[in-house]
C-alpha cells in the first residue's frame, strides 16, 4: 500500500466515518474555541459567556441524544473512532447525553446564582465545558493512553473548577488538595498502563481483552493484574470510592456549590464506562497459577471498595455540618452503590447489572444537581451553606424545600422516584449474581447486598437531616429572604421533574439502558 | 368506566386533590378543608356507590381476584400497573375509605399550616389505598413507601412535644421493614425467571409459584424459610407485635388525633394484609417452619399488650398498647397452621377471624383515639389519674366512650367479640396452651378496659386542671363518635357481610398454602427416587 493510499484512507475514516459520530465533543469544543474568542474580540459584551455556553451545551446535549435515538432505532452498533483511539458505543453516547445534560444544567443555574462576574465568566464556562469534554471523550476511550489523557482533560479544569473563588482561602486548599490527589492518581493510572501494555505490546482495550481471553500469555500475568489495579485505583479515585476517597470532602467543601454539583456527577458517570471496559477486557475465567486477575475475583474486589464506600460515605455523612461536605459524604456512599452494578457484571457476567447502572447514573445525576442546586439557591439567599442555614427554609421558600425533600427522599431510595428505581436495579443484579454466579462469588454478593441494604436505612438520617432542618426547625435569618428568581425555580423543578419522572414512567429509559448495555427486553 | 380507570380514579383521587390544593390561597383555610373533605368523601361515595356493585356483580376469575386491572408499566423488568380486589382487600379498603373520611372529619382542629397537613394527608390515603389494591410486589412496595413521608412529616409537624423523635422512630422502624421487603421481592423476582415471559412482580404468578401450580419453576425451602423470615420481620413492625412494637406507643401519643385515627385504624392493617396477601401465599414452606414464631409471638403481643396497658397512667398510650395486644390476635389467628394435619378448618376459622379482629379493631381502635382527642382538646392533658366523674359532666361523651370501650374490650354482640373468640377457639387444635393464655389475654382486656372506664369516666368528679373546659361533645364530634358506635353494632350484632366476602379469600389462601407444602413434599420424593435410579 502507498502512502497516498494510505493517507486517502485515513482522511476518509476520519472524515465520513469518524467525524459525523464525534459530533457531540465537536460541538463542546467549537463552543470553547467561541468562548476564548469572544472574549479577545470583545463580543462577548453582546452575548453573555454564559449564553454560549448554554446554547453549546445543549446542542451537544441534543446532538447526542440524536446519536441515542438513532443507535436505539437500528440496534446495538458500536463503531471505533479514529482509528481505534476512541469508539462510539452506545453507553458511551448515553453518558455523553448526561454529561451534557449536567454541564447545560449547571451553566444555568450559575447564569442566576452570579457564580462568575462579567469578567471571568468565559474563563469559567471554558474550564465546565473542558470537564464535559473529558467525560465525553472518557466515555468512548478505547484505548489506555487515551484513558488516560481523556481522565486528564477532565481533571484538569475541574481543579480550577474548584478553586475559582480566588479571594477564599478554603478553595485555594481545597484546589490544591484535588490537584495533588489528581495528579497522584494520574501518575499511577499512567504505571499501570505501561506495565499493561509493555506485558502485552498493546494498550487497545480491545486488543487486551483478546490477549488475555485467549489465556496463552506466556508470563507477566502478575504484571497485568498490577496493572489492572493501579488503574482501578486511578478510576476509584474519581469515583471517590473509600479508599480513595479523602479529597472529596474538601474539594466539594472549597468548591462552590454549582461547580461540585458538576463535579460530582459529569466526571463520576463518565469514570464508570472505563471501570466497566477494565472489566470487559479481563477473562472471565484465568487459569491457576497465572497471576492473571479475572473478572469474578475484580468483582470481589469492588465489592469490597463498594460496602466502604458506602458505609463509611453514610457515617462520615452523619457528622457532617457543612452540607457540601454532607453531600460529599452522600456522593461517596452512592459510588458504592453504583459500584453494585459493576459488580454483578463483574461476578457473574450480569448485563442488566449494567442497564440498572445506567439507570441509577442517570436519576443520581438529577439527584445530586438538585440537592447542590438548593445549596447554590440556599447560598445566594442567605450566605449560609451549613445544615443551619437551611432551618426553617422549606415553609419560607416551597420550592426549595419540596426540590430538597424530593431529591432527598430520591437518594435515601424511596419511591417514587428514580433514586429507588436504580437502587433497586442494581440490588436486583447483586442478587442474581450471587444466585447465578459461581459459589465463590456468592457470599461476596449477597454480603455486598446485606451492606447496601442496612446501608439504606443508615442513609435516612443523613438525608432526613436536611429535610429535618427545612421543616421541623425555626426560621431565624433575616426577615425579608430575596427572592428566588424564576431560572431558579426552573432550574429546581426541572431536577425535581427528572427525579419523578425516572420514578414514575420507567419503561422509556429502561428500555434504553437496557438495549444500551445489550440486555435483550421481551 | 372500565375497572382500570375507576379503581385508578379511587386510589389517585386523593393524590390529585392534593395537587389541586397546591393551587388554593394557604390562608383560606375554609375553603381548603372543604375541598379536601369533598374528596375524602367522594372516594367513600366512589367506594360504596360503584366498587362495592361492580365487585359483586362480578365473578372472581382464576386467581379469585375481581376488577383486575393488568396494564404494562416497565414490561422489560416484568413490572406491571396490577390491581385488583378479594375478600381480603376489599373489607380493608372499604374501611380505609370511611377512616380516612372520618379522621378527615376530626381534622377540623389542626389550624397550624392547614394547606400542608391537608395535602400530606390526601398523599397518605392514596398511599393506603392503594396498598390494598395493589397486585403487583413493586407496586405494592411503591405505596407502601409512599405511606412513609407522610406520615412521617404529620406526626413530626402536627405532633406533640416529643414528635421529632416519634416521626423518625416511626420511619427507621418502617424502613428497616422495607428494606427487608425489598430483598425479599427481589428473591421473588429472581426466583421467578422460569415462568413464562420471564421474571415477574406479579403476585397472583408468584402465588401460583408458591403454592406449586407451576410446573416448571419453585422457591426452594431454604429461600422461603429467608423469605418469610424477612417478610415477617417486615409486617410484624408494620402490625405491629411484640418485640418490633416500640415504635408505635410513642408514635400514637404524639400524633395529633386524626394522625392516630389512621394510624391505627388503617395503617396496622396493613402489616396483616401483608401477610395474607404476600408471605403466606408466596412462602408456604417458610411460613410451616415459622408457624410456631407466628403464634406465640401473637400470644405474646396479647398478653405483653395488655399488661402493659394495665400498669399506664397516660389515656393514649393506653389506647396504644392495647392496639398491640388487639393486633395479637389477628397474628394468632393467621398463625394457627399445622401443614401435617391437612384439614386447615381450624386454621380458616383462625384467619375469618383474623380479618374480621382487623375490621374490629379498625372500628373500634378509630373511636377510642378520636374519644381521646376529644377529652384532650378540652383538658390539654390525659393524665387518668386526674380524671374522673366525666360520665356526668359529659353524659353523652360518657355513653358512647362506655360503648365504645365495650367494643374494644370484645363484649357479645359488639364488633370486637368475633375477632377475639374465633382466634382464640380456633387455636385449640395448634396448641391447647396457645387457647388457654389468649384466652388469660381477653381476661387482662377487660381488666385495663373497665379499670380506664372507672378511673376516667366514673368516680366523684373530675380533679385535674380546665376542669371548666368539660363542655358536651359539638355536633360532628357526636356524629363521628355516633358513627362508630353504630359501626360497632351492626357488625357486633351482624358480621356476616365480612364473613361471606373474606371467606372464599380465606379459603383459597389456606388451601394454597396447604397445596405448597405437600407438592413440594411431592416433589422432594421424585427428586429423591430420580437420583435413586440414576
Amino acid at each position: 500500500m502507498s502512502l497516498a493510499e494510505m493517507l486517502a484512507r485515513l482522511a476518509d475514516d476520519t472524515l465520513r466515518g469518524s467525524l459525523p459520530l464525534f459530533l457531540p465533543e465537536l460541538v463542546v469544543v467549537a463552543t470553547i474555541v467561541l468562548l476564548l474568542l469572544g472574549r479577545v474580540s470583545g463580543f462577548d459584551r453582546l452575548i453573555g459567556p454564559a449564553v454560549v455556553a448554554l446554547v453549546g451545551s445543549a446542542t451537544a446535549c441534543g446532538v447526542a441524544v440524536m446519536q441515542l435515538d438513532a443507535m436505539f432505532a437500528a440496534g446495538r452498533t458500536d463503531a471505533p473512532l479514529f482509528s481505534g483511539l476512541l469508539s462510539c458505543t452506545y453507553v458511551g453516547v448515553y453518558v455523553k447525553v448526561l454529561a451534557a445534560a449536567a454541564a447545560a444544567f449547571t451553566v444555568l443555574l450559575t447564569g442566576t446564582t452570579k457564580l462568575p462576574d462579567r469578567e471571568d465568566g468565559p474563563d469559567y464556562y471554558t474550564m465546565l465545558l473542558g470537564v464535559t469534554l473529558g467525560a465525553m471523550l472518557t466515555a468512548s476511550a478505547e484505548h489506555l493512553l487515551m484513558v488516560v489523557v481523556a481522565i486528564e482533560m477532565m481533571s484538569v479544569p475541574g481543579y480550577v473548577l474548584v478553586g475559582f473563588q480566588k479571594g477564599r482561602a478554603k478553595s485555594g486548599e481545597a484546589a490544591l488538595k484535588y490537584l495533588v490527589f489528581g495528579s497522584g492518581a494520574s501518575g499511577t493510572m499512567l504505571y499501570g498502563t505501561s506495565l499493561i501494555a509493555g506485558t502485552l505490546g498493546t494498550a487497545s482495550l480491545d486488543e487486551i481483552g483478546v490477549v488475555l481471553a485467549a489465556g496463552t500469555l506466556p508470563a507477566g500475568g502478575t504484571a497485568v493484574s498490577l496493572g489492572v489495579l493501579f488503574l482501578t485505583a486511578g478510576v476509584a479515585f474519581k469515583l471517590s470510592l473509600v479508599p480513595f476517597h479523602f479529597w472529596s470532602p474538601d474539594a466539594y467543601e472549597g468548591a462552590p456549590a454549582e461547580a461540585a454539583g458538576f463535579l460530582s456527577v459529569a466526571p463520576k458517570v463518565a469514570a464508570f464506562v472505563v471501570l466497566v471496559r477494565l472489566v470487559e477486557m479481563l477473562p472471565a475465567d484465568a487459569a491457576a497459577g497465572s497471576g492473571l486477575i479475572d473478572t469474578p475475583r475484580f468483582g470481589m474486589l469492588l465489592a469490597g471498595l463498594s460496602a466502604a464506600s458506602m458505609t463509611l460515605g453514610n457515617l462520615g455523612a452523619f457528622f457532617q455540618r457543612d452540607l457540601k461536605r454532607l453531600l460529599a459524604y452522600s456522593s461517596i456512599s452512592h459510588a458504592g452503590y453504583l459500584t453494585m452494578g459493576v459488580v454483578a457484571f463483574a461476578c457473574a457476567g450480569d448485563r442488566q447489572g449494567l442497564s440498572g447502572l445506567l439507570y441509577y447514573s442517570a436519576a443520581y445525576v438529577a439527584m445530586n444537581l438538585g440537592l447542590f442546586a438548593v445549596v447554590a439557591v440556599v447560598r445566594r439567599l442567605t450566605r449560609g451553606e451549613s445544615v443551619d442555614a437551611v432551618a426553617g427554609i422549606g415553609t419560607r421558600k416551597p420550592v426549595l424545600g419540596l426540590a430538597a425533600v424530593v431529591c432527598a427522599v430520591g437518594l435515601i431510595g424511596l419511591p417514587p422516584t428514580g433514586g429507588f428505581i436504580g437502587k433497586i436495579a442494581v440490588f436486583a443484579a447483586t442478587y442474581a449474581a450471587g444466585l447465578n454466579g459461581s459459589a465463590a462469588v456468592t457470599p461476596w454478593c449477597w454480603g455486598l447486598l446485606a451492606c447496601a441494604g442496612v446501608n439504606t436505612v443508615l442513609g435516612l438520617f443523613v438525608y432526613l437531616r436536611i429535610v429535618k432542618a427545612m421543616y421541623f426547625e425555626p426560621y431565624d435569618g433575616p426577615a425579608d429572604l430575596p427572592r428566588v428568581h424564576p431560572v431558579e425555580v426552573g432550574c429546581l423543578l426541572l431536577a425535581l421533574a427528572a427525579v419523578v419522572a425516572t420514578g414514575v414512567t420507567i419503561a422509556p429509559l429502561s428500555a434504553v439502558t437496557d438495549a444500551a448495555v445489550g440486555v435483550s427486553t421481551p | 368506566m372500565t375497572d382500570a380507570a375507576l379503581l385508578s380514579l379511587v386510589v389517585f383521587l386523593p393524590a390529585l386533590s392534593a395537587g389541586a390544593i397546591v393551587a388554593f390561597d394557604g390562608e383560606n383555610r375554609g375553603a381548603i378543608r372543604r375541598f379536601a373533605n369533598l374528596t375524602t368523601l367522594a372516594v367513600v361515595g366512589l367506594l360504596f356507590g360503584l366498587v362495592l356493585p361492580r365487585y359483586l356483580a362480578q365473578s372472581p376469575d382464576e386467581a379469585g381476584y375481581r376488577l383486575v386491572v393488568d396494564l404494562p408499566w416497565v414490561p422489560g423488568w416484568g413490572i406491571g400497573y396490577r390491581l385488583g380486589l378479594d375478600g381480603l382487600s376489599l373489607p380493608l379498603l372499604l374501611l380505609t375509605g370511611v377512616v380516612s373520611h372520618l379522621a378527615m372529619w376530626a381534622s377540623a382542629g389542626i389550624t397550624k399550616q392547614t394547606k400542608g397537613y391537608l395535602i400530606l394527608f390526601l398523599l397518605l390515603e392514596t398511599g393506603m389505598l392503594g396498598s390494598f389494591v395493589a397486585l403487583d410486589f413493586l407496586l405494592f412496595y411503591v405505596f407502601f413507601e409512599v405511606m412513609l413521608l407522610p406520615m412521617y412529616f404529620l406526626i413530626g409537624l402536627w405532633g406533640g412535644p416529643r414528635k421529632e423523635y416519634a416521626a423518625i422512630k416511626f420511619f427507621l422502624y418502617t424502613l428497616v421493614g422495607s428494606v427487608l421487603m425489598l430483598i425479599v421481592m427481589l428473591m421473588a423476582y429472581a426466583g421467578s425467571s422460569g415462568v413464562a415471559g420471564g421474571a415477574t412482580f406479579d403476585l397472583p404468578t408468584l402465588t401460583a409459584i408458591g403454592s406449586g401450580r407451576v410446573d416448571t419453576v419453585e422457591f426452594s425451602g431454604k429461600v422461603q424459610c429467608w423469605a418469610f423470615a424477612m417478610l415477617l420481620i417486615a409486617f410484624l413492625i408494620k402490625l405491629p407485635a411484640v418485640p418490633f412494637h416500640t415504635w408505635l406507643p410513642d408514635a400514637h401519643v404524639e400524633a395529633p388525633t386524626p394522625v392516630s385515627m389512621i394510624l391505627a385504624g388503617v395503617l396496622l392493617k396493613v402489616g396483616g394484609y401483608g401477610l395474607l396477601r404476600i408471605a403466606y401465599p408466596l412462602f408456604p414452606l417458610g411460613a410451616a417452619y415459622f408457624a410456631d414464631v407466628v403464634v406465640w409471638l401473637g400470644v405474646v403481643s396479647i398478653l405483653y399488650g395488655a399488661f402493659v396497658a394495665l400498669a399506664q397512667t397516660d389515656f393514649k398510650r393506653l389506647v396504644a398498647y392495647s392496639s398491640v395486644s388487639h393486633m395479637g390476635y389477628v397474628l394468632l389467628g393467621i398463625g394457627i397452621w399445622s401443614p401435617a394435619a391437612a384439614d386447615t378448618a381450624a386454621w380458616q376459622m383462625g384467619m375469618n377471624g383474623a380479618v374480621f379482629q382487623m375490621i374490629g379493631h379498625g372500628i373500634t381502635s378509630v373511636g377510642m383515639f378520636f374519644l381521646v382527642g376529644v377529652l384532650y382538646d378540652r383538658v390539654k392533658h390525659r393524665d387518668m389519674r386526674e380524671m374522673g366523674g366525666l360520665l356526668t359532666v359529659m353524659p353523652r361523651y360518657g355513653g358512647l366512650s362506655i360503648g365504645i370501650f365495650f367494643a374494644a374490650m370484645g363484649l357479645p354482640g359488639l364488633c370486637g367479640f368475633w375477632g377475639e373468640v374465633f382466634p382464640v377457639l380456633a387455636a385449640w387444635s395448634f396448641s391447647p396452651w396457645a387457647t388457654v393464655l389468649a384466652a388469660t389475654g381477653v381476661i387482662l382486656t377487660a381488666g385495663y378496659m373497665l379499670f380506664a372506664v372507672q378511673r376516667i369516666y366514673l368516680g366523684p368528679r373530675y380533679i385535674g386542671p380546665r376542669g371548666e373546659q368539660l363542655v358536651p361533645m359539638t355536633a360532628s364530634e357526636k356524629w363521628i363518635a355516633g358513627l362508630v358506635m353504630t359501626a360497632a353494632v351492626v357488625f357486633g350484632v351482624y358480621p356476616r357481610p365480612v364473613f361471606d366476602v373474606a371467606g372464599p379469600a380465606v379459603a383459597r389462601i389456606t388451601a394454597d398454602a396447604q397445596t405448597g407444602v405437600e407438592t413440594a413434599e411431592v416433589r422432594k420424593v421424585a427428586r429423591a427416587e430420580n437420583e435413586a435410579t440414576q
